[in-house]
């Protein structure tokens, strides 16, 4: 059977393709933003301006773009890839140089109806190139040195020029979501424990480096790290953050102190409520019940990731959907971690759910090329 | 579009689900790990982290009590709080401070340190407090601020309580004042009551206000209201009420006490009225006086130095605090003694040439000629001082020491003022104990007539006086009443006295300001219901020596004023029924028939006739005078123009 064949006859055309969609997920997304809604309607005191309604509007605009992504043949995307990917690097070299200084870093460029992070493109596109890559390297060569060093190359451009915003939080996600995708591919665990060994020795060396001349991260960078380590050194001041989080987040007890009733959102005991910490939010109105029901959406998602790249026979579409759900995954876990106490305050937005244009408008359209993955699956 | 063959073989290829899966089991554990640190945290640590939200967002706030008033047994103010106005600012809704501060200083007059310091303040505290910018402020001025309001964004005149006192003077030393809590306060009591941790907030710093502060004060309220991060109240959630002070009322006639304050201006004095029958201090005045409003606002630098240089110590209370030899009015208390002792009786007579020879030394009467033969009766109505002596050789310290403690001398009296005096009524033991030396028999000569080591208060003279009329142990009771409630009475107990001694004394006290040959007799009552007895008493503040004694001793008119003798008078009245002790102490005054036994009289027959006198009362000769007198008092009793707090601009 010819591809050509093949591709006509076991795939979905014309307007059948959105019955072939993932649904599930399709779902799954709309019920995670609407929870977003509701909490952006709550943490502005019972409004559904400001924050409320701009994210409606761009989620809708996010599902639209889903919807065209998604019924775009999956390997059209696969060839758009390198090409995706260099336009990312282009934007970050752009926002190096015109871009809006925010929160002590240069990230954003202003297009005037929105802010556009190329770092979160960058998140999506490096996933893509690399499944493309994988996709395209003979099988038997995936754990070969030369042909591990280009993905490695591959990842750390971007990785580095995150960095240099600075802009820790993405980097650390770069470099995450880069490896994981050479995990998926099969390279050989060997790289990785050397990788890991690696990473340890870098940090001790970071660590040496604070107070000298040749120091590697930024006082803040530094600050935050300590501040993780022992919030309560410092309650009122670069520790505020952790400590008001994790009182709000106890707070809410097993049931929540009830819809717009949470005392430490309301009274604005909460830093950045709206974006990084509306997870607190959410825990301490609706409580454990609604922490884990949060949780379990996003869990489900994951499982409906995993469906599509365990059910398709493409290589690139299997790599490309495990990466987008990998990129998911180290959004809420890391936000998460942050707001519990577990990881140090990085900029991480919670998926889906805390106010922000780009993040969701990237995430939409990473979920569109998962959604073409699905439809056209071989089958 | 090329054809394309699915790449479904080789190793690589293999490995994807199996990594798929290692890496899918690798998140499920993270998210297994996140939903068991939600539950530890959302479960098991819930209550620890929702009392920390409670703090957070929990403020209490106290609700300072309203402090009692006080009253004067008639129900007429003494103390009271009056509202007291103040402009505060806030920085949020003023928008430009520096244009609105100017703006207003156009309509009311502000001082550069005033705007100095709301700017500082404004500076340090969050931009909803609101900042005072004018304190004690006049109505007029808080009309034309409420009337400019619309020009004055963010600007509000505040109203607050602050204590006043109607009666100015009159009360000063009985009542004192009240005062901002200091840091030195503050370190002088244990564990403060968090309501005095209120900036400005008013507590008792002199007198009745001091010694009542408790009950006066009240207890605090509280409300609990809720805060945002910043600290800005968003609303309360309850409150409770404190309980207001306790308002007293006290046993004073204010009508009495302005008169006594009255009769005793222009001297250095002091008068105490006690009412026998309870015990009751219808009258306690100190003269000069001073204004205690003046303290509650904050007196300035040169009006206490006013109060401070002046030779007549305006801000002692002579009263309770001034203590005096008490001379000839202390006679009774060793005629008492040595009657009770046994050593004599009212007939036994003593022959006075002038002066008595104790050890080697002289002691004089203060009559050169001296009183020939004289009895117990005569020696207290010409106030022979040798009689004395001779009788107080007889009977000894220790038992005359004994008699006038009993009869409220050289013992503190519970009251509540401040800087209350103990006296002095030595006797050898005390001697021994405070100087190191054997009591000598001149002393016990000295004490006799209430000189040498013997000391005792206006109060403590009154108190006497009213045992002596009594024979009842009378103790002075200030506070009348507390919320209402009625305090014991001071009457006290039957002192253990022979009845029949004590009423020798008394016809002899009688005798004294009735009889012609009296010391007393020209300060009479001629109103047959209301004769007084009393005795005169004239100490000496400076020795004197033998040579002048030999030149003739120098008038005390012709003395500089603080070396002349302290005039004393003790009476009570009716003489039949006693209803009022007077003691009256004039520093520096000259005799005591000349100089106070007058006023106790006049302030005697106010009291008895709750109100000026008829001119009656009086003996024929001096009516005009004090016809005049009563007039001129009148004059001086109507309220007097005063700096109100309207002269502030």
């Amino acid at each position: 059977m010819s591809y050509l064949e093949y591709a006509v006859k076991s795939t979905p055309s014309g307007f059948r393709k959105v019955l072939y969609m993932n649904w599930p997920l399709t779902l799954l997304l709309i019920s995670v933003a609407s929870a977003g809604f509701l909490m952006l309607y709550s943490v502005a005191g019972g409004s559904w301006t400001p924050w409320a309604e701009p994210q409606m509007e761009r989620f809708g605009l996010g599902l639209a773009a889903m919807f065209i992504i998604a019924v775009v043949p999956i390997w059209f995307w696969r060839n758009m890839s390198v090409l995706a990917y260099l336009a990312s690097i282009g934007l970050l070299i752009l926002v190096e140089l015109v871009g809006t200084v925010g929160m002590g870093a240069q990230r954003w460029i202003d297009l005037g109806f929105m802010r556009l992070q190329p770092s979160e493109l960058m998140k999506v596109t490096l996933v893509m190139l690399l499944a493309a890559y994988y996709d395209w390297l003979p099988a038997h060569k995936t754990s070969r040195p030369l042909w591990v060093i280009v993905p490695v190359v591959l990842i750390l451009i971007p990785t580095f020029m995150v960095l240099r915003q600075p802009d820790l939080g993405t980097s650390i996600l770069l470099l995450a979501a880069g490896g994981g995708l050479m995990f998926l591919a099969g390279v050989h665990w060997a790289y990785f424990a050397a990788v890991i060994a690696a990473g340890i020795g870098l940090v001790t060396t970071v660590f040496q480096s604070r107070g000298t001349d040749w120091q590697l991260l930024k006082d803040y960078q530094f600050r935050r790290i300590d501040t993780f380590l022992d919030p309560s050194t410092d309650p009122l001041g670069a520790g505020y953050h952790i400590t008001q989080s994790k009182i709000a987040l106890g707070s809410g007890g097993w049931n929540g102190r009830g819809f717009m009733e949470g005392t430490q959102s309301r009274l604005n005991f909460l830093p950045e409520k709206h974006t990084d910490f509306i997870f607190t939010t959410l825990a301490e109105e609706f409580g454990f019940v609604g922490g884990i029901t949060l949780l379990i959406l996003y869990g489900l998602i994951l499982v409906f990731c995993m469906v599509t790249a365990l059910s398709t026979k493409d290589r690139f579409s299997s790599l490309v959907t495990l990466g987008i759900a990998l990129n998911f995954f180290l959004f809420f876990a890391v936000n998460m971690s942050m707001v519990m106490g577990l990881a140090p305050v990085v900029g991480v937005p919670l998926p889906m759910v805390s106010y922000g244009g780009s993040a969701m408008l990237v995430l939409m359209a990473a979920f569109g090329i998962v959604q073409s993955a699905h439809i056209h699956r071989p089958r | 579009m090329k054809p394309r063959q699915p790449k479904t073989q080789g190793l690589a290829y293999k490995r994807l689900p199996r990594r798929a899966l290692i890496l899918g089991g690798l998140q499920a554990a993270f998210v297994g790990g996140l939903a068991a640190r939600m539950r530890f945290m959302q479960v098991d640590q819930a209550d620890e982290y929702r009392l920390l939200a409670e703090e957070n967002r929990i403020n209490i706030r106290l609700i300072p009590p309203t402090r009692g008033r006080i009253y004067d047994r008639s129900g007429q103010i003494i103390g009271q709080n009056s509202p007291s106005y103040r402009i505060v600012i806030v920085r949020e809704d003023a928008g430009d401070i520096d244009k609105v501060i100017a703006k207003l200083s156009e309509i009311i007059p502000l001082t550069k340190d005033e705007i100095e310091r709301a700017k500082t303040e404004m500076r340090r505290s969050a931009p909803f407090l609101p900042v005072t910018l004018a304190d004690q402020v006049t109505w007029e001025d808080i009309s034309k601020v409420a009337v400019n309001a619309p020009a004055l964004p963010g600007v509000t005149p505040e109203v607050g309580m602050t204590r006043q006192y109607p009666r100015y003077e009159d009360f000063a030393h009985v009542v004192g004042y009240v005062g901002p809590v200091s840091d030195y306060d503050l370190s002088q009591i244990e564990d403060p009551e968090p309501v005095l941790r209120i900036p400005r907030f008013q507590i008792g710093k002199v007198g009745l206000e001091a010694k009542q502060e408790i009950d006066l004060r009240g207890r605090a309220g509280a409300k609990r209201v809720e805060v945002n991060a910043t600290g800005r109240v968003m609303r309360e959630l309850d409150r409770q009420e404190g309980t207001a002070g306790a308002d007293l009322q006290l046993s004073v006639d204010a009508d009495l006490q302005q008169y006594a304050q009255a009769r005793l201006a222009g001297e250095s004095a002091a008068a105490v009225v006690i009412d026998c029958e309870t015990g009751d201090i219808r009258a306690i005045s100190s003269a000069p006086s001073f204004d205690p409003n003046l303290f509650v606002r904050g007196i300035s630098v040169a009006d206490y130095r006013l109060l401070t240089e002046d030779n007549y110590r305006p801000l002692a209370n002579k009263t309770v605090q001034g203590t005096y030899p008490p001379g000839s009015t202390f006679k009774m208390i060793t005629a008492m003694a040595a009657l009770e002792a046994g050593v004599i009786g009212p007939g036994t007579t003593v022959y006075c040439p002038g002066h008595l020879k104790v050890g080697s030394r002289r002691f004089h009467c203060w009559k050169r000629g001296g009183h020939g033969t004289v009895d117990l009766g005569l020696s207290l109505k010409r106030s022979c001082d040798v009689y004395y002596y001779d009788v107080a050789l007889r009977v000894g310290i220790d038992k005359i020491s004994e008699m006038a403690r009993k009869f409220g001398l050289g013992i503190k009296h519970d009251i509540p003022m401040s800087a209350v005096a103990a006296g002095l009524a030595p006797n050898q033991e005390w001697k021994q104990r405070v100087h190191g030396q054997d009591w000598l028999v001149g002393d016990t000569a000295n004490a006799s007539i209430g000189q040498g080591f013997m000391l005792a208060s206006p109060l403590q003279l009154a108190v006497m006086t009213a045992r002596l009329a009594t024979g009842r142990a009378v103790s002075p009771r200030l506070v009348r009443s507390v919320n209402g409630v009625e305090q014991p009475s001071r009457a006290g107990e039957a002192l253990d006295v022979n009845p029949y001694n004590l009423e020798q004394v008394r016809k002899a006290m009688f005798s004294v300001s009735n009889d012609r040959r009296g010391t007393a007799y020209r300060s009479r009552i001629i109103a047959d219901e209301f004769r007084m007895a009393g005795k005169t008493g004239t100490s000496q503040v400076r020795n004197i020596t033998k040579a002048e004694r030999a030149a003739g001793v120098i008038r005390n008119e012709d003395l500089p004023w603080e070396r002349r003798d302290h005039a004393l008078f003790v009476s009570f009245a009716p003489y039949d029924n006693p209803k009022y002790a007077v003691a009256v102490v004039v520093e520096h005054g000259g005799g005591g028939s000349k100089a106070a036994a007058p006023v106790a009289r006049d302030i005697m027959l106010q009291a008895l006739y709750n109100g000026t006198p008829p001119l009656e009362a009086y003996p024929t000769g001096d009516r005009d005078r004090i016809k005049e007198q009563q007039k001129r008092l009148e004059g001086d009793r109507r309220p007097k123009a005063r700096p109100s707090e309207k002269d502030r601009a």
